[in-house]
């Protein structure tokens, strides 16, 4: 690493999760340096989601460090991440279904206090996506599941992240708006923002993002850039439904 | 839009039937039906409600409360059993005669209930487990003209009563409406007697009360007639006008009409403050009474309501407030008595009500849905149980409480329950304050913070939400307006007793945030007036003091009505509705081949939809 290059932005130290008695995340390490797009790869139950919880804080692990710019933020609770700049769109989008979709983007920004600037995203969020400045009274819960993940991607940016974590942003999509979901991601990922995202469509995600890992039962078995994985025989065989080149 | 009678509707008809000739029936349905009628009033005349209220009269020397508290059964349930459930766009099938002959064969058999039941008393004594098993029972049973007469008048009078239900559907709906209007006056004149007699009184308006009642209560047959005619004339002519007001206010722009809104709050208002001038003490001790309730709901409305905690012993809080103020001010407190002014003492009682609001909150916080709820049920037992106990009788006087608690004195006036309308002002502004806070909440940061709890607690804590302090925020907030509740009580009252803090009373603001609307600050309003004004609290009597041994049957049929017919409210929070009825209106717009499966038509029908719930909970009143 040469000096001039940026520190992560945020990095897992040898982090070991546990629900209970259960190891989850063994041993992981990651780093995500700024304005990155990193994939993060793996089978069911692989701890992908456990990975983006310990990294909001919403899981506490049992060993190792978080670090955020340079900062352990381990012993943190969520909201002092979420206040310097980490911020999820959860599994599922999960939006408050009863609340408007302008009170979903609302509790987006819910720890900011400047109200311009809140004011200006909400502008910027209405042209990325118009069809959400047209539903804003409408109830979140009965928006269409390609309106919904744009609210829920207007909702994490409502909070102007560093980092964006995404749970798998394509499930549920019809394969029509999987497409442009993925432009959207690279579109945010073009403003600035560094995103980590867990995906299944591995081929969709790989061929957008820099880097990308492979979680396998808690552990990371593959870390290299984007390229290189789409190359990799293992990994096209599992992942990549390419069964002819094993 | 033709709205669709919503759900248990479902288990009538909805495909186009055949015209029937009045001899065909489904004689099965009849039966189940009939005796569903037979059983349900049977049931209600063992209530002892036929005997406890025969005594008031709402046509003087014609009809009694007792006798209408049993025949709305048979009208009831020939007008909904005869019930077509109509899609637009598919004919409604005339039944005519038919539906008349059901719903007076369905009415002949409840009324056999009665005749069944008359026999039964007259032939066997089964006063043992059924303490309304009596003679009295009997001969009002018999109209007070005998067995014989009774059996046969039953079974009549229920047949034309389910003839005139199901006729409704078949009148023109205007002459329906005035019929119902007239039968509403009717009822509505004479059941609340006591208030307009109050009411007319201070308003010097004796010789209208002279007119309207007899001398032992109830209409005069003139005055009903007279009443009866000018609600006619009201309803064929004069309704339309209330309709054409709220048009025109929809139709105003944006300032205008918050100029009118402004106007019409502070009609009220005035209102509100003018009222008890012109009242007499009953109606204004039940308007403080039901201003204490109403302080109550307000700030379980926002526990329960906005942030989702359901909390059941939140009359943990009112006897809180209720104690700290009896300890600080009465010279006869026990431990304890500073003999403050009630003022200080109500300043000691916000400090008490957050402790108390973190010290019960702090535990409970963490749990989620039926635990929190049992939880929170225990504690509220657990504050009265400790006011009860030997062992803080030094400080809370055990059993006999804390008497002589002095009135709230404020220099210029002083609070005390002699002078109800002292109450009454101290209560309203009260009130004021706690509709201030919570319409003011509901809009704010920490509102949507608690709607966010509400709906979803882990993507709430993922936006950055402290959950457990936000949480903790309402419950302290909850706490805080009902030690008010509880401050009025004292100074009201005079004496507080742990009797007067029963988990009943939980219960009761409970059903009257739910009964009202959840969530919704005009629903919880309505929900006091209704319940707490009309029926009575815990303790209180309402206008309707002939129903307080039945106070809690009514609540409890209410509550489960309320459930399957209207599960958003009397006055929906258009929120609530959209959810609740979503699925229904779904189903109707595919039934009306409104929807595809294509996507976007879903979302555009979804609208539609939306917008008719919308438009729905602005116009919708209180249900028919
Ligand atoms: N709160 C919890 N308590 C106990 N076990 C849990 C909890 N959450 C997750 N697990 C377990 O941890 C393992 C990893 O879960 P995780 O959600 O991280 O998987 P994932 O990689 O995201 O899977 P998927 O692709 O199916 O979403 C699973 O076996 C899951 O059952
Ligand atoms: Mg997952």
């Amino acid at each position: 690493m040469t000096d001039d290059k940026p520190g992560p932005l945020l990095e897992f130290r040898d982090i070991n999760t546990h629900y209970g008695a259960v190891h989850i995340l063994k041993d992981v390490n990651l780093a995500i340096y700024p304005g990155e797009l990193v994939c993060l790869l793996g089978g069911n139950a692989s701890g992908k989601s456990t990975t983006l919880k310990t990294l909001l804080g919403m899981v506490t692990p049992t060993t190792g460090d978080v670090v955020l710019d340079g900062e352990i933020v381990t012993g943190q609770p969520t909201s002092y991440r979420v206040e310097r700049g980490i911020t999820m769109v959860p599994e599922n989008r999960r939006l408050f279904k009863r609340l408007s979709v302008l009170e979903n983007l609302q509790l987006g920004a819910y720890l900011r206090n400047d109200k311009d600037g809140i004011a200006e995203d909400l502008e910027r969020i209405y042209s990325m996506f118009p069809r959400v400045k047209e539903r804003l009274k409408q109830q979140s819960g009965t928006l269409s599941g390609g309106e919904q993940q744009m609210v829920a991607m207007g909702r994490a940016l409502m909070a102007r992240p560093r980092v964006l974590l995404m749970d798998e942003p394509s499930m549920g999509l019809a394969p029509a708006l999987v497409q442009t979901n993925f432009e959207l991601i690279q579109q945010i990922h073009e403003s600035g923002v560094a995103i980590f995202m867990v995906e299944q469509n591995a081929n969709m995600a790989l061929s957008i993002a820099d880097r990308g890992w492979v979680l396998q039962t808690g552990k990371v078995v593959l870390d290299d850039t984007a390229d290189a994985l789409m190359q990799n025989p293992d990994l096209r065989a599992s992942y990549l439904g390419d069964a002819a080149s094993h | 839009m033709t709205a669709v009678a919503p759900g248990p509707a479902g288990m009538m008809t909805s495909e186009v039937l055949p015209a029937r000739s009045a001899a065909s029936q489904d004689w099965n349905d009849i039966l189940k039906w009939g005796a569903i009628g037979a059983a349900s009033i049977a049931f209600l005349a063992l209530t002892g409600m036929l005997v406890v209220l025969d005594p008031r009269p709402v046509i003087s020397g014609a009809l009694s409360l007792g006798y209408v508290a049993m025949i709305w059964v048979p009208l009831v349930l020939g007008y909904t059993t005869t019930k077509q459930v109509v899609l637009e766009g598919m004919a409604r099938n005339e039944q005519g005669a038919a539906d008349v002959v059901r719903g007076a064969l369905i009415g002949a058999l409840t009324g056999a209930g009665m005749s069944i039941l008359a026999v039964l008393v007259n032939a066997f004594d089964l006063r043992d487990p059924l303490v309304n098993w009596s003679p009295e029972l009997l001969a009002k049973l018999g109209f007070d003209r005998g067995l014989g007469f009774g059996v046969i008048a039953w079974i009549v009078l229920g047949a034309v009563l389910g003839a005139l239900g199901a006729s409704l559907h078949l009148m023109p709906a205007r002459i329906a409406k005035t019929l119902g209007i007239v039968v509403g006056t009717i009822l509505f004149v004479s059941i609340f007697e006591a208030f307009l007699d109050d009411l007319l009184e201070g308003f010097g308006l004796t010789f209208l009360t002279d007119f309207l009642y007899a001398s032992r209560g109830g209409l005069t047959i003139v005055s009903t007639i007279v009443l009866g005619i000018a609600a006619a004339l009201f309803g064929m002519f004069g309704s339309g006008k209330s309709a054409g007001l709220t048009a025109k206010l929809d139709a105003m722009e944006a300032p205008q009409r918050k100029n009118a809104n402004m106007l019409i709050w502070a009609a009220g208002l005035a209102a509100l403050v003018l009222l008890p001038i012109f009242t007499g003490k009953i109606t204004n001790e039940l308007l403080a009474n039901v201003g204490i309730f109403l302080l109550l709901a307000l700030g379980l409305n926002i526990v329960v309501g906005l942030a989702g905690i359901l909390d059941l012993g939140y009359v943990a809080f009112f006897a809180v407030g209720g104690y700290t103020v009896a300890i600080l001010t009465s010279p006869n407190s026990p431990g304890f008595s500073p003999g403050l002014p009630w003022w200080v003492a109500l300043i000691v009682t916000v400090f008490m009500a957050v402790l108390a609001g973190l010290l019960i909150g702090a535990p409970v916080i963490r749990m989620r849905g039926d635990y929190l709820a049992i939880v929170t049920l225990g504690f509220g037992e657990i504050i009265r149980l400790l006011a009860l106990s030997d062992w803080l009788k030094g400080w809370f006087g055990g059993a006999q409480g804390i008497t002589n608690i002095p009135p709230a004195d404020f220099g210029l006036f002083e609070v005390k329950g002699t002078d109800p309308r002292s109450v009454y002002y101290l209560t309203l502004f009260f009130v004021l304050v706690a509709i201030y806070v919570s319409w003011r909440l509901e809009g704010s940061r920490l509102g949507r913070a608690w709607m966010a709890v509400r709906e979803d607690e882990s993507v709430a804590e993922a936006m950055g939400i402290n959950t457990v302090n936000i949480k903790l925020a309402a419950f302290v907030v909850g706490a805080v307006l009902a030690s008010f509740g509880g401050a009025i009580l004292s100074a009201k009252v005079g004496s507080i007793f742990p009797t007067s803090f029963l988990i009943l009373v939980s219960v009761i603001i409970l059903v009257v945030v739910i009964v009202g609307g959840m969530g919704n600050i005009a629903g919880v309003i309505a929900g006091s007036v209704v319940l707490i004004g009309v029926l009575g609290g815990p303790k209180q009597p309402g206008l309707l003091q002939e129903f307080s041994t039945f106070k809690l049957l009514i609540y409890g049929a209410l509550l489960v009505w309320m459930m399957l017919k209207r599960p958003e409210g009397l006055i929906p929070n258009a929120r609530r509705t959209r959810e609740l009825h979503q699925e229904e209106f779904l189903q109707d717009a595919w039934l009306k081949g409104e929807i595809d499966t294509d996507d976007d038509d879903v979302a555009d029908a979804v609208d539609t939809v939306v917008d008719a719930v919308d438009g729905e909970a602005s116009t919708g009143g209180a249900p028919a």
